[in-house]
C-alpha cells in the first residue's frame, strides 16, 4: 500500500528496539538497507505486506520499554516495518494507557488510587508523593522519573499498591505492595541508578492465599506448596494427568465432560464453557483455523485471583489451555495478559518454554499427534481489552474496541475465525473436571452453580486474599473465613463483582454466593470480588471513583457509554457537592435514565454495567438526600 | 495486471474499484519503471527499463507457452497466427528478458504464471505503454498475452486501456480520428461513406485525414497553412515544444476555440471563447469503460462565452448553411441514426440508466459491460483475433555517455495535463516541478535535494530543482508535464512518433544532469 | 498529450449481449416488526426490513456505501428475547424475529443518545438533528451549562477544507471513507480513548503534513458538517450560504477517463461545492481531488473572454 510518512526519523535505539522484536527488515522497502540492484527492480508486498499487523502491540511495547516513550519517528519506523499507515498506528498506540506518546522520563511509578487501595491509605500515599515529588504526571527527581495515578493494579490484597517501570536497554519492572511514599521514592531512585534487579519480585503466596497449604483446597492446592517454576513438581502433583486422559478419551468426550460438569465461565459473563467448546468442535470440518485464548487481562477493580494463580501455578493454566485446544481443534493459543503483571509474565513465559522443551507444547504433544502452541501477549493498560472481542482487536493490532455481537467469537473471533475465550480460573477448573469426571464435578456446589470458585476478598477485611470454596456458602461465611471485618469493624457495605458489580448491605450477608443467589437480590458474582467497606468510608467517594474508572476506561466507541459515563460522573459530582440542577430527585431520575440507556444501547458489557454499582447503591441507601 | 499505469494517481476512482477487488483477495501485479503509488499496492512490482515492454511481454508469452499454460482451446477456437507467434517469441527467453528489461527472470516467470493461471485476469495499461514511438507494437504485445491465456471477452477478464481524459474515448467514438466516422466506421469504405453522404446531402473526401503529428509534418512542408484548433493546447502538450511553436506561429491563419487564453491561443488570429463543456453546456461524454453519460448545464457561462455547438452552428450559418437550433440532443440523435453502436442511446435512456456502455444497437439493448464476447461464441462470430509478432526495439532517444540518464514522464494526482484546468485551485498537494531522481544518483552527481540542476537532452535544456524518490533507481529520472511556466518538459522530450497511432515518445528521453552554477 | 490508443479490434462484430454472472439467489427471511410481517432477502438488516415497511428509523453513523460500524446507537430497536436493544443498521434479520421500533425503551435510548450528543457536540450544522430531536423530545439542556463538551477551535490548515471537531459525533464515517471502504489512504484514524477519542492524523500533524490526498470523500460522508468544504465554510462565516438559492445538477467530471458523476451545487451563478451521488455505480459518492475541487477554473477567470 502507498504509505505516506512525515519527515520524523527514528533514532538508532528505536530502530534497534523494534528490530529486536520484529527481526531485521528484509528489504529497503520495509525499512532496511536499500539494495538498488534488487530493490530497484522488484518489490513484493500487497497482501503479504499488511499481514503482520498482529505484531503491532509487541512492537509498540518494545519501544515503550526500551525508550520510555514512543516518538513520531518510532511510529514511522513501526509503520514502515509492518506496512501500516502511521495515522492508524498512532490511533492504536494512543488507545493504551501504558504507552506515552509524549516525551516522558524513563522511570515511572504507577500508584494505585483505586477503591481497594482507598480503604488502605492510597490517598495518603498520593498526598505524600505530591509533597515529596510534585504533582502526578510531571517529571520529578531531576526530570529522570515521574509518578502517575493508576487504576487498580490487581494487587488489592496487598493494598496500597504501586508498580515501577524503568525503560532502557534492559527494561526493569518492580511492584511494591503495600506501598509507601518513601518506598516508591526509593524504587524510583534505584530505577534511575540502574539498580533494579532483573528478576521481578516473587510475591509470597502465603500473603496472597491465606488458606495456602490447607488440605481441602482443589484449585489452589499447589500454590505455595510446589514450586511454580518446576515442571517436575507440577507433574508430581497430578500435573498433566488430565491432559493424558483427555487425549485418551478424545475431543468429543472432553467436550461432553465439560458440558456435564456445568462449568460456567469465571470471567464475569458466566457462559457454559462446554457449549463454547462444542460450537468450535462442530465447525472442525470447515477447515478454518481455530483459536483458544486465555483471558488474563484481569483489570476489574478488586480482582487479583488470576494473577495469583498464574504466579503460583502457571502450568495449570497451560494444561487447561492445551485441553481446550484438544477439545476445540485449535492449533494456536494466546494468553492475553494484563500489561501491569510483570511477575506473572515472567512465570508464564518460563512455564511455556519449559513445557515446549518437555514436549507438552508444540508439535506432537506427548507423542500423541496433538499440535498446539501458546503465545504470550501483554496488554498495555486498557481494562476494555478484557472484553473478549476488544481482546481480539487488540491482538490483531487494532484499537481495543469491542465488536458488535453477533457474530459471536465461536463463529468469528480472533482473525475472524472460530475462537474460544476462557478466563484463567475457568481453565484451571478443566484439568480437575477431566480427572474427576464431569458428573462428579457437577455434584460439587449447587444445582445451578457447580464446582469451585475463587474469591478476591479485600478492602476492610482482616485477612485479604484469594479464597477457594465450593459454591454454596454465604457471604457471611466467606467474610468470617477471611477473619471478619477490619478497619473500624463496623461494616457499611460490601461490593460484589467489582466496579461492574453491585453493593450489598450488612443486612444481606446471608446471600448464598452463587450465580442464582446473587441474582435474586439484584447483585452479581462478576469476577469474584468481595470488597468490604467499614462505616468510616464515604461511599459517595467510592461511587465517584467507580464513575471515574468507567470514564477513564470506556473505549469511547459508542455514544451511550462514551458520553453517558461522563454525564454520570458530572451528575454524581453535583449531587456530592449538593448543587443539583433542579432537585436531587430530578438528578437521581436522570441518573436512572442514563443508566437505562447505557444498559440498553451500549455495545458491550462495559457500558451496559457502568451504572450498575451506582444504581445498586441508589437502590439500597438514600445516599443523596 | 497494471502495465505502464499509475492509476492510483491518474485514475483514482478506478483504483478504488481495483482496491475493492484487492481487499477481496485479488492479486495485483504492476509493471512500471518506477515504483509508483500504484506499484506499492502490488503483490509484485516489476521495475523494467523504460521501453522494454515488448521484451518483457514476449518473454512472458514464451514462458506461458513453454509451461503449458496457454489456453489451447481458446487459441484454436478464436485466434489466428499462434504458430508464428510461438516461433517468434522463442528467442525471448527469460534470461534475455532479464538482460533487456533488468527484471529478474524469476519475477518474470512468476508473474507470467500468475497471469496465465488466474481464473480471471484484467490487463490494464495507460500512457506508459502508448507514449512510445512503437506504441501500437507495445499494445499488441500485451494483447498477445490476453489471447494466449483466453483472458479476454469474458466477465472480469479482459484488456483495458485506461483513458487519460474524460472524453478521449468519446472523441474517438465520434470520429475525431483521421480515418473514421462516428462509431469507428471507416472513411475509406465506400458503403459507409455513401451512408453519410446520403445523410449530409453532399460528397465526402474519400481520403483519410491527418493525425496530429501528421499535421505538424504537413505544416513543416507548407502543405497545411490554416488550422482550426478546438480545445487543444499543442504548444504545451506537444513533445517538441519549440517546433510546435514555430510551426503554428508560421501558419497563414489559425483559429483557436478554447476555454482559456492558452499559449496556443496567443499564436492565433482569432480566438473564440468557449463554454466549459462539462458544466456550462449540454451533451454527452464517453468514459474509459465506454459509458456514454450526460453532461449538463450547471452554471451559466460567463458573458460573451458560448457553447461550442453554438459557435460551430454560427460558423455554418455564415458559410451559408442553416442547421437549425443548436441543440445537443438533436446532434446526438443524428449520431444515433448514423452510428449503429449508439443507436439505442436516447437521452431518455441515458438519463434513466445513468449512462450506457456501447455498443447499444437499439432501444431494447442494455449496452455491453464487456467486449469481445463473440470470441467465445460457438460458432465464432466475426473474424479470428490475430496474434502479432513484434520485436523489442529500444526507445528512439538512445542513451550514451553524454546522455546517460533515462527521463520518463507522468502525472501527479492533483494535476492534469498542461495544468490549465487543475492549476486554478489551491491544491495543498501541489509542489513545484522537480526533477525526481534516485537518492543514489543524487550522491553520484553530488547534488542535494532542492538544488537546481541543468537538465539537457539532445534537443534542449531546462533548469529544475532536484527531489529524491526511492521509487526510482540509478539512471532513471522523472518529470511531469504539468508546469510549463516552471520547467518546460517538452523542451527536452523527443518527437519520435508512432507511425501507426501518431503518439509521441514522451516516456523515453535521454538526458544528462549537471550542477547549475546560479544556485 | 494526445491519448490516441490504437483500437485493433474495433468496431466489434455484433455478438451475444455479454452478461455478468447472476447474483447468488438469496433465501427470504420473515420477521415481524411492530406487529407487521415482512420478508427480506437473507443478509438484509433490520433497518432494510423496517424501510421496506416504510418505518422511518433514525441513523447517524450508518451510510449505504460504508460497512456499518454501529456506534451511534440511535437506530436501536427492541428485539424480543434479547437482553439489550440491538442496532437496526447492522443486525441481520433472522427468521422469526419479533421487533419493536417505537417502544418506551427504544424511545428512551434514542432520546438519551440524541441528548448525549447534542449536549457534548455542536450539532448546529447537522441536517438530521433537528428532526430527530423533535421526534424524540430530546432536551440536551438538561445536563446544564457546565456539561463537558468537545468544543475546540476549527482546524484550518489548507485551502480546500476545514475540520471543525467541535461538531464531530465520532461516527467513524470519515475514517471508513478515508480507509478501507473507499479511499484506502488512511490519513486519519480514531485516536485517544473514551471521551477523549477523536479523529486525528498521526500526532495530530496538520493535514498538509499527513497522507491526505484531498479527495474530500470524508467530507462527502460527514453527517454533521464537522468536515466542510472551505468554500462552504467561508460562505457560512460570511453569512452568504443560502441553500434555498442553490441548484444541484449532475454532470461528468472534466478530468480523467473514469467518468465520475459530479453533482454541481450552484448558488448565484457560481459553483459552491461538488459532491457525487451515493447510488452511482462508478463513484459510490467518491471523487478524487480533481473532480472534487478542480472546478475552480470555470470560476477563476470569469469572464474568460479575450
Ligand atoms: C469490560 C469488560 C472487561 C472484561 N474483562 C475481563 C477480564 O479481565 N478477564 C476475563 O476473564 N473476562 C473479562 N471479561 C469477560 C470476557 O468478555 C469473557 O466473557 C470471558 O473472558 C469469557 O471467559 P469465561 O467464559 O471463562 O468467563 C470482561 C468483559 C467486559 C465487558
Ligand atoms: S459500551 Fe463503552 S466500552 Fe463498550 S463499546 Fe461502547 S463505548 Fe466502548
Ligand atoms: S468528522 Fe464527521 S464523519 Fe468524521 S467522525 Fe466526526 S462526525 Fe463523523
Ligand atoms: S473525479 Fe477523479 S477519478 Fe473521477 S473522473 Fe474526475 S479526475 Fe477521474
Ligand atoms: S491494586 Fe489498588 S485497588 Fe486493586
Ligand atoms: S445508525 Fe445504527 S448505530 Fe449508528
Amino acid at each position: 500500500m502507498d504509505i505516506h510518512f512525515t519527515a520524523d526519523q527514528p533514532s538508532a535505539e528505536e530502530k534497534a528496539a523494534v528490530d529486536q522484536e520484529l527481526g531485521a527488515p528484509e528489504t529497503g522497502w520495509d525499512g532496511g538497507q536499500r539494495h538498488v540492484a534488487s530493490d530497484g527492480r522488484v518489490a513484493f508486498g500487497g497482501h503479504d505486506a499488511g499481514s503482520h499487523r498482529h505484531k503491532l502491540l509487541p512492537a509498540l511495547h518494545a519501544v515503550q520499554e526500551h525508550i520510555g516513550w514512543i516518538s513520531p519517528g518510532a511510529i514511522n519506523y513501526i509503520s514502515q516495518r509492518l506496512g501500516l499507515p502511521p495515522a492508524e498506528v498512532y490511533g492504536v498506540a494512543s488507545f493504551y494507557q501504558l504507552f506515552s506518546l509524549t516525551k516522558r522520563p524513563p522511570v515511572v511509578a504507577h500508584v494505585c488510587e483505586d477503591i481497594a487501595c482507598m480503604t488502605r491509605g492510597s490517598e495518603e500515599v498520593c498526598r505524600k508523593l505530591e509533597n515529596k515529588l510534585g504533582p502526578a504526571g510531571k517529571p520529578c527527581m531531576g526530570g529522570k522519573a515521574a509518578w502517575l495515578r493508576s487504576p487498580c493494579l490487581g494487587l488489592c490484597e496487598r493494598a496500597p499498591a504501586a508498580l515501577v517501570s524503568a525503560a532502557g536497554k534492559s527494561p526493569r519492572e518492580r511492584v511494591l505492595a503495600p506501598a509507601t511514599a518513601d518506598g516508591i521514592e526509593e524504587l524510583l531512585r534505584e530505577g534511575i541508578d540502574g539498580k533494579l534487579p532483573a528478576e521481578s519480585d516473587a510475591l509470597s503466596m502465603k500473603a496472597s492465599i491465606p488458606q495456602a497449604g490447607s488440605a481441602n483446597l482443589v484449585l489452589l492446592r499447589r500454590l505455595g506448596k510446589s514450586s511454580a517454576t518446576s515442571l517436575d513438581e507440577y507433574r508430581k502433583s497430578d500435573g498433566y494427568e488430565a491432559l493424558r486422559k483427555a487425549i485418551e478419551i478424545g475431543p468429543e468426550a472432553v467436550v461432553r465432560e465439560v458440558i456435564d460438569s456445568k462449568l460456567l465461565g469465571r470471567g464475569g459473563a458466566a457462559f457454559p464453557t462446554g457449549k463454547k467448546w462444542e460450537a468450535l468442535l462442530n465447525q472442525r470440518k470447515r477447515g478454518r483455523p481455530h483459536y483458544v485464548i486465555c483471558n488474563a487481562d484481569e483489570s476489574e477493580p478488586g480482582t487479583f485471583k488470576d494473577r495469583v494463580v498464574m504466579e503460583g501455578d502457571p502450568f495449570a493454566v497451560l494444561e487447561g489451555m492445551t485441553i481446550a485446544a484438544l477439545a476445540t481443534g485449535a492449533k494456536k493459543g494466546y494468553i492475553y495478559l494484563r500489561g501491569e503483571y510483570p511477575f506473572a509474565a515472567e512465570r508464564l513465559a518460563h512455564a511455556i518454554s519449559a513445557a515446549r522443551k518437555a514436549g507438552l507444547l508444540g508439535e506432537n504433544i506427548l507423542g500423541r499427534g496433538l499440535n498446539f502452541d501458546i503465545e504470550l501477549r501483554r496488554g498495555a493498560g486498557a481494562y476494555i481489552c478484557g472484553e473478549e472481542t476488544a481482546l481480539f482487536n487488540s491482538i490483531e493490532g487494532y484499537r481495543g474496541e469491542p465488536r458488535n455481537k453477533p457474530p459471536f467469537p465461536t463463529q468469528a473471533g480472533l482473525f475472524r475465525q472460530p475462537t474460544s475465550v476462557n478466563n484463567v480460573e475457568t481453565l484451571i477448573n478443566v484439568p480437575e473436571i477431566i480427572r474427576m469426571g464431569g458428573t462428579a464435578y457437577a455434584k460439587i456446589g449447587t444445582t445451578n452453580s457447580a464446582g469451585y470458585r475463587l474469591w478476591c476478598v479485600c478492602g476492610h477485611v482482616a485477612r485479604p486474599g484469594v479464597y477457594e470454596t465450593p459454591f454454596g456458602g454465604t457471604l457471611r461465611e466467606l467474610i468470617q473465613m477471611a477473619g471478619g471485618v477490619a478497619g473500624n469493624g463496623r461494616l457499611q457495605a460490601v461490593l460484589l463483582g467489582g466496579a461492574a458489580g453491585a453493593f450489598v448491605t450488612p443486612k444481606e450477608l446471608d446471600v448464598p454466593l452463587t450465580f442464582e443467589g446473587t441474582r435474586a437480590i439484584g447483585a452479581t458474582l462478576g469476577s469474584g470480588v468481595v470488597m468490604l467497606f467499614d462505616d468510616s468510608v464515604d461511599l459517595k467517594k467510592i461511587l465517584l471513583r467507580i464513575a471515574r474508572f468507567f470514564r477513564d476506561e470506556t473505549c469511547g466507541q459508542c455514544v451511550p457509554c462514551r458520553v453517558g459515563v461522563v454525564r454520570q460522573q458530572e451528575t454524581l459530582e453535583r449531587l456530592i457537592a449538593q448543587k443539583p440542577l433542579g432537585t436531587t430527585e430530578t438528578e437521581v431520575r436522570m441518573l436512572r435514565e442514563m443508566g437505562q440507556a447505557m444498559r440498553d444501547a451500549s455495545i458491550c458489557g462495559l457500558g451496559q454495567t457502568a451504572s450498575s454499582a451506582l444504581e445498586s447503591a441508589l437502590n439500597r441507601w438514600s445516599i443523596f438526600s | 495486471m497494471l502495465w505502464g499505469s499509475n492509476a492510483r494517481e491518474t485514475h483514482p476512482i478506478f483504483f478504488h474499484h481495483l482496491l475493492q477487488g484487492v481487499r477481496k483477495g485479488a492479486k495485483l501485479y504492476v509493471i512500471d519503471p518506477r515504483r509508483t503509488t500504484s506499484a506499492q499496492w502490488a503483490d509484485a512490482w516489476l521495475g523494467l527499463d523504460v521501453g522494454t515492454d515488448i521484451s518483457l511481454a514476449n518473454a512472458m508469452g514464451r514462458e506461458i507457452i513453454a509451461a503449458g499454460l496457454a489456453h489451447k482451446r481458446f487459441i484454436e477456437h478464436a485466434t489466428s497466427g499462434f504458430e508464428e507467434y510461438k516461433k517468434h517469441v522463442e528467442k525471448y527467453t527469460l534470461e534475455r528478458a532479464e538482460r533487456e528489461t533488468g527484471v529478474p527472470a524469476e519475477a518474470i516467470r512468476q508473474t507470467a504464471h500468475a497471469y496465465a493461471k488466474a481464473e480471471r485476469a484484467e490487463l490494464c495499461w495507460t500512457l506508459g505503454i502508448t507514449e512510445h514511438h512503437n506504441a501500437v507494437d507495445n499494445v499488441v504485445a500485451l494483447i498477445n498475452l490476453a489471447l494466449l491465456t483466453g483472458h479476454i471477452g469474458r466477465y472480469a477478464s479482459g484488456v483495458n486501456p485506461l483513458r487519460g481524459q474524460n472524453n478521449v474515448q468519446g472523441g474517438g467514438d465520434m470520429g475525431a480520428i483521421p480515418d473514421r466516422f462516428p462509431g469507428f466506421q471507416h472513411v475509406e469504405n465506400d458503403e459507409i461513406r455513401a451512408k453519410f453522404e446520403a445523410a449530409y446531402g453532399r460528397k465526402i473526401d474519400p481520403q483519410k485525414g491527418l493525425h496530429l503529428s501528421g499535421m505538424f509534418e504537413a505544416m513543416e512542408h507548407g502543405e497545411l497553412t490554416c488550422l482550426y484548433v478546438l480545445g487543444e493546447n499543442p504548444v504545451d502538450s506537444e513533445a517538441d515544444r519549440n517546433r510546435a511553436k514555430r510551426l503554428m506561429g508560421g501558419l497563414e491563419f489559425m483559429v483557436v476555440q478554447d476555454l482559456f487564453y492558452t499559449e496556443t491561443a496567443a499564436l492565433a488570429d482569432v480566438v473564440l471563447p468557449a463554454a466549459a463543456g462539462w458544466c456550462e453546456t449540454e451533451g454527452t461524454v464517453t468514459s474509459s469503460e465506454r459509458r456514454v453519460q450526460r453532461v449538463r448545464v450547471a452554471v451559466p457561462p460567463p458573458p460573451g462565452v458560448r457553447d461550442d455547438i453554438e459557435i460551430v452552428y454560427d460558423l455554418a450559418r455564415r458559410m451559408g448553411h442553416e442547421w437549425g437550433p443548436p441543440k445537443a440532443e438533436c446532434i446526438w440523435d443524428e449520431v444515433r441514426s448514423l452510428s449503429p453502436m449508439h443507436g439505442g442511446m436516447s437521452y431518455k435512456r441515458l438519463e434513466e440508466m445513468g449512462g450506457i456502455q456501447w455498443p447499444c444497437y437499439d432501444e431494447s439493448h442494455p449496452g455491453e459491460i464487456f467486449l469481445h464476447g463473440r470470441l467465445w461464441a460457438d460458432p465464432l462470430i466475426g473474424p479470428r483475433a490475430p496474434f502479432s509478432c513484434v520485436e523489442q526495439e529500444p526507445p528512439a532517444d538512445r542513451l550514451d555517455k553524454d546522455y546517460p540518464i533515462r527521463l520518463t514522464t507522468g502525472r501527479r494526482l492533483d494535476s492534469y495535463n498542461t495544468n490549465v484546468q487543475s492549476g486554478k485551485f489551491s491544491s495543498p498537494l501541489r509542489r513545484e516541478e522537480t526533477l525526481d531522481i534516485s537518492p543514489e544518483d543524487g550522491t553520484k552527481y553530488n547534488v542535494r535535494e532542492g538544488e537546481k540542476v541543468r537538465v539537457s537532452s539532445r534537443r534542449g535544456s531546462v533548469i529544475a530543482p532536484v527531489r529524491f524518490d526511492p521509487g526510482l533507481r540509478p539512471g532513471l529520472a522523472f518529470l511531469t508535464g504539468h508546469f510549463h511556466d516552471q520547467v518546460a518538459t517538452n523542451d527536452l522530450t523527443i518527437d519520435a512518433v508512432d507511425p501507426k497511432s501518431g503518439t509521441s515518445e514522451f516516456k523515453a528521453t535521454a538526458i544528462r544532469i549537471e550542477k547549475h552554477s546560479a544556485n | 498529450m494526445s491519448d490516441l490508443a490504437p483500437k485493433p479490434l474495433i468496431p466489434v462484430p455484433r455478438g451475444p449481449v455479454p452478461e455478468a454472472p447472476p447474483p447468488r439467489k438469496r433465501a427470504m427471511v420473515e420477521l415481524t416488526i411492530d406487529g407487521q410481517k415482512v420478508s427480506v432477502p437473507e443478509g438484509s438488516t433490520i433497518l432494510d426490513a423496517a424501510r421496506q415497511l416504510g418505518i422511518d428509523t433514525p441513523t447517524l453513523c450508518f451510510l449505504e456505501t460504508l460497512a456499518p460500524v454501529n456506534v451511534c446507537r440511535v437506530c436501536v430497536v427492541e428485539l424480543e428475547g434479547s437482553r439489550v436493544l440491538v442496532p437496526a443498521c447492522s443486525r441481520k434479520a433472522e427468521p422469526g424475529m419479533s421487533i419493536k421500533t417505537d417502544s418506551e425503551r427504544v424511545r428512551l435510548s434514542r432520546r438519551m443518545v440524541l441528548e448525549f450528543l447534542a449536549s457534548s457536540v455542536d450539532v448546529s450544522t447537522a441536517p438530521q438533528f433537528p428532526g430527530y430531536a423533535k421526534r424524540y423530545g430530546a432536551d440536551p439542556e438538561r445536563f446544564g451549562s457546565k456539561a463537558e463538551t468537545v468544543a475546540q477551535p476549527p482546524k484550518i490548515d489548507n485551502d480546500l477544507y476545514v475540520r471543525d471537531y467541535s461538531k464531530c459525533i465520532l461516527c467513524y464515517k470519515c475514517v471508513e471513507a478515508c480507509g478501507v471502504d473507499a479511499q484506502n489512504t488512511f490519513a486519519i484514524a480514531v485516536a485517544g480513548r473514551g471521551f477523549d477519542a477523536h479523529i486525528s492524523t498521526e500526532f495530530d500533524t496538520p493535514l498538509t503534513n499527513s497522507a491526505c490526498v484531498y479527495c474530500g470523500n470524508c467530507i462527502g460522508v460527514c453527517p454533521t458538517g464537522a468536515l466542510m468544504f472551505k468554500s462552504e465554510y467561508d460562505m457560512r462565516q460570511a453569512g452568504t450560504w443560502n441553500e434555498s438559492r442553490q441548484t444541484k445538477t449532475d454532470t461528468i467530471c472534466p478530468y480523467c477517463g473514469v467518468g465520475c458523476v459530479l453533482t454541481v451545487h450552484e448558488q448565484d451563478g457560481s459553483i459552491v461545492k461538488i459532491t457525487s451521488p451515493l447510488d452511482q455505480s462508478v463513484t459510490h459518492g467518491n471523487l478524487c481531488i480533481k473532480g472534487r475541487f478542480g472546478y475552480r477554473f470555470v470560476e477563476v477567470e470569469k469572464p474568460r473572454k479575450k
